[in-house]
């Protein structure tokens, strides 16, 4: 109870300041729409050869992952600011639990996911992808799971290193490989056999293959399973990872 | 209010390939006492923030124990962040959101309902002398504005004990003066118990009942500014005489009152010497020279600055100890603090400089445009 109430300020007083900058607002809106109309078109021809059946039921679900994967690597860039100006100090005198501090802040990052996601599984839908509602929402969800763990840890890396310089590069370095060995944009499945292999120890390939197999309404199968089982690990990994840096935030 | 024993503080700092040990904070020992305030005062890097940072739970001693506002810092964090305010060095309120909304959520953090939160932040604003301010961004207000917000966030659930550290670093005089004046009100009308850390010397003189010094990490000293001034050097007596022939008369009667520590100096036309508790025996100097036909110009009585007694306590000058020297504009000589120029008539009467804690004695550099700096930066 007080623990929601708790996140739910630090949720409010985070949403407040990101609405009061339309940048990030307009940016979010836009970029799944960008995505979509600009790279789909470039699918559409290829598609027979990913063995699937629908661009956009291929497509939709890696642009969802995307855009929860690397929005929610930078959401830890203001956490920074925030500590330079004593806000993370003071927040960490008050008796509110250490979780919550964190939490209130994953809120906002998915939020944020959630409306990216409507728009665009809506304009999946526009451009004639075909999905059942129970996929899509399942989808979602591991998608949500996976954006929380990389906000958290974001966060986290915000609050180890204190300087933008330090984490930008640290940063850049996580992502490559995420996108190029996690099928977001393409199938593994089109590559040599060593490629695929390499892919799969990325955690998060097998998320996307995940909310794929859920979007194609393929809900009791492997993929969804460890799809799954990959998110929540990852998530509370990334949640006591981030927790232990608000408790401990040594400087 | 506050019991420590024995805190430590290590962190480990690389310097290339180097590892060191840094030992932030060596051993502290300190008490506080209900509705104390107290002067927390030491050199850059002496290990002021960290101590705080242990007692505000923000910090896991490396050894020792503390207990703050009735509980253990390390047992029932939680108990003790509750009872305290702190207002760190770098403030608390975020410069690009508004100043209300901060001092609302803050206090709601805390457990307390919004329009509670909302009555005390505006009446605090209104103490605070913050009027009109509550939808500003602190980005946009002054640096004393700015600081007078931090303090309204850290007494917005209305703590019985708040730390502050280094409160008017980096403001204007007025802005000072301004902001001692509430601190002072903290104490005296909310009987809240202040804790306070400042490397400037006329801060600490002006708004501590008690004053702790540390350097290294480790506490070199504790007392009433009085006591420590007493306990280290004397008052510092100066006679100016119209005739230069009698300075060596003048020079042996005055060495009568020093207590060997310290010796008589003879320049121009002025004797000069330490003497313990002057109060008392200078009015008798007074009438024996007045009495054998000295005449006097001048006498002035200076009570001893926090400066003398760092530089007893430590072999420098709490200046030299600070590696970045001095680097804000006020003159950066030590505080002449209650200096009273006495006039030979007036002396043989009443004494003007009393026995500490004498009526003068305690008298602080008035706050004002006019206070000297003891900036330490
Ligand atoms: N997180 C940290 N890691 C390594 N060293 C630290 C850390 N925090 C403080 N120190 C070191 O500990 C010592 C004490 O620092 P502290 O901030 O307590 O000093 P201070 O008395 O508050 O100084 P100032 O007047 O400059 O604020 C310094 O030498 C500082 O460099
Ligand atoms: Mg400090």
């Amino acid at each position: 109870m007080t623990f929601m109430r708790e996140s739910f300020i630090v949720f409010r007083r985070q949403l407040r300041m990101n609405l009061r900058n339309p940048a990030w607002v307009i940016i979010g809106m836009l970029q799944p729409v960008l995505y979509l109309l600009l790279f789909g078109p470039l699918l559409e021809p290829l598609i027979d050869q990913f063995g699937a059946q629908n661009a956009y039921t291929f497509f939709v679900p890696g642009m969802l992952v995307q855009l929860g994967v690397f929005g929610a690597f930078f959401a830890g860039f203001s956490l920074i600011g925030e500590w330079r100006e004593g806000v993370i100090e003071a927040e960490r005198v008050t008796p509110a639990s250490r979780t919550a501090l964190l939490v209130g802040r994953l809120y906002r990052d998915l939020l944020q996911l959630l409306v990216q996601a409507v728009i665009l599984v809506a304009l999946g839908f526009a451009l004639g992808m075909v999905a059942s509602a129970e996929g899509i929402l399942l989808g979602v969800l591991l998608t949500l799971l996976l954006g929380g763990a990389c906000a958290a840890a974001s966060n986290a890396l915000a609050l180890s290193t204190k300087s933008e310089d330090v984490m930008a590069p640290v940063i850049n370095m996580v992502m490559m490989p995420v996108l190029l060995l996690s099928g977001i944009l393409l199938p593994m499945t089109i590559g040599p056999a060593w490629l695929e292999r390499a892919s799969d120890f990325m955690p998060i390939r097998h998320v996307v293959d995940g909310v794929r197999a859920s979007f194609v309404g393929d809900l009791g199968g492997s993929a969804v399973l460890w799809g799954g089982v990959w998110a929540l690990v990852l998530f509370a990994l990334a949640i006591w990872w981030g927790t232990a840096t608000f408790r401990k935030e040594n400087a | 209010m506050i019991h420590a024993r024995g805190l430590v503080q290590t962190f480990d700092t690389r310097q290339g390939r180097v590892r060191t040990q840094v030992r932030a904070v060596d051993g502290v020992d300190l008490d506080v006492a209900e509705g104390e305030v107290v002067g927390f005062l030491g050199p850059n890097g002496a290990g002021k923030t960290t101590t705080l940072r242990m007692l505000t739970t923000l910090l896991r001693p490396t050894a020792g124990s503390a207990t703050v506002a009735g509980h253990d810092v390390v047992a029932e964090p939680v108990q003790v962040r509750r009872a305290i305010g702190y207002v760190s060095q770098a403030g608390g309120a975020f410069s690009g959101a508004r100043a209300g909304d901060e001092v609302v959520d803050h206090g709601m953090l805390y457990g307390l309902p919004r329009d509670v939160v909302e009555q005390r932040g505006k009446a605090l604003f209104e103490r605070m002398d913050l009027p009109g301010l509550w939808a500003r961004m602190p980005r946009s207000m002054s640096g004393g504005q700015k600081r007078r917000l931090d303090i309204v966030m850290g007494l917005i659930h209305e703590p019985q004990l708040v730390f502050l550290d280094e409160p008017t670093t980096g403001l204007d005089p007025q802005a000072r003066a301004n902001l001692w004046e509430h601190i002072r009100d903290l104490r005296d009308r909310l009987g809240v118990t202040v804790f306070l850390t400042t490397h400037y010397l006329d801060e600490a003189d002006a708004l501590s009942d008690r004053i702790v010094i540390i350097d290294h990490g480790r506490i070199v000293a504790s007392d009433t500014a009085d006591a420590l001034k007493a306990q280290v050097a004397g008052d510092l007596v100066d006679l100016e005489l119209v005739d230069r022939d009698r300075l060596a008369d003048a020079a042996q009667r005055l060495a009568t009152l020093v207590d060997g520590r310290s010796e008589v100096e003879v320049v121009d036309h002025h004797v000069r010497a330490r003497v313990p508790r002057a109060g008392r025996s200078v009015p008798g100097l007074i009438r024996d020279l007045d009495r054998v036909g000295i005449g006097l110009e001048s006498i002035e009585v200076r009570r001893p600055t926090l400066d003398d007694v760092f530089l007893s306590l430590t072999g420098r000058s709490l200046r030299d100890a600070d590696a970045a020297g001095p680097q804000e504009g006020g003159p950066t000589t030590a505080l002449d603090e209650a200096a009273v120029p006495v006039t030979p008539g007036t002396a043989t009467g009443t004494p003007t400089a009393g026995p500490p804690p004498g009526p003068t004695a305690t008298g602080s550099t008035t706050p004002g445009p006019t206070t000297t700096q003891g900036a330490l930066r």
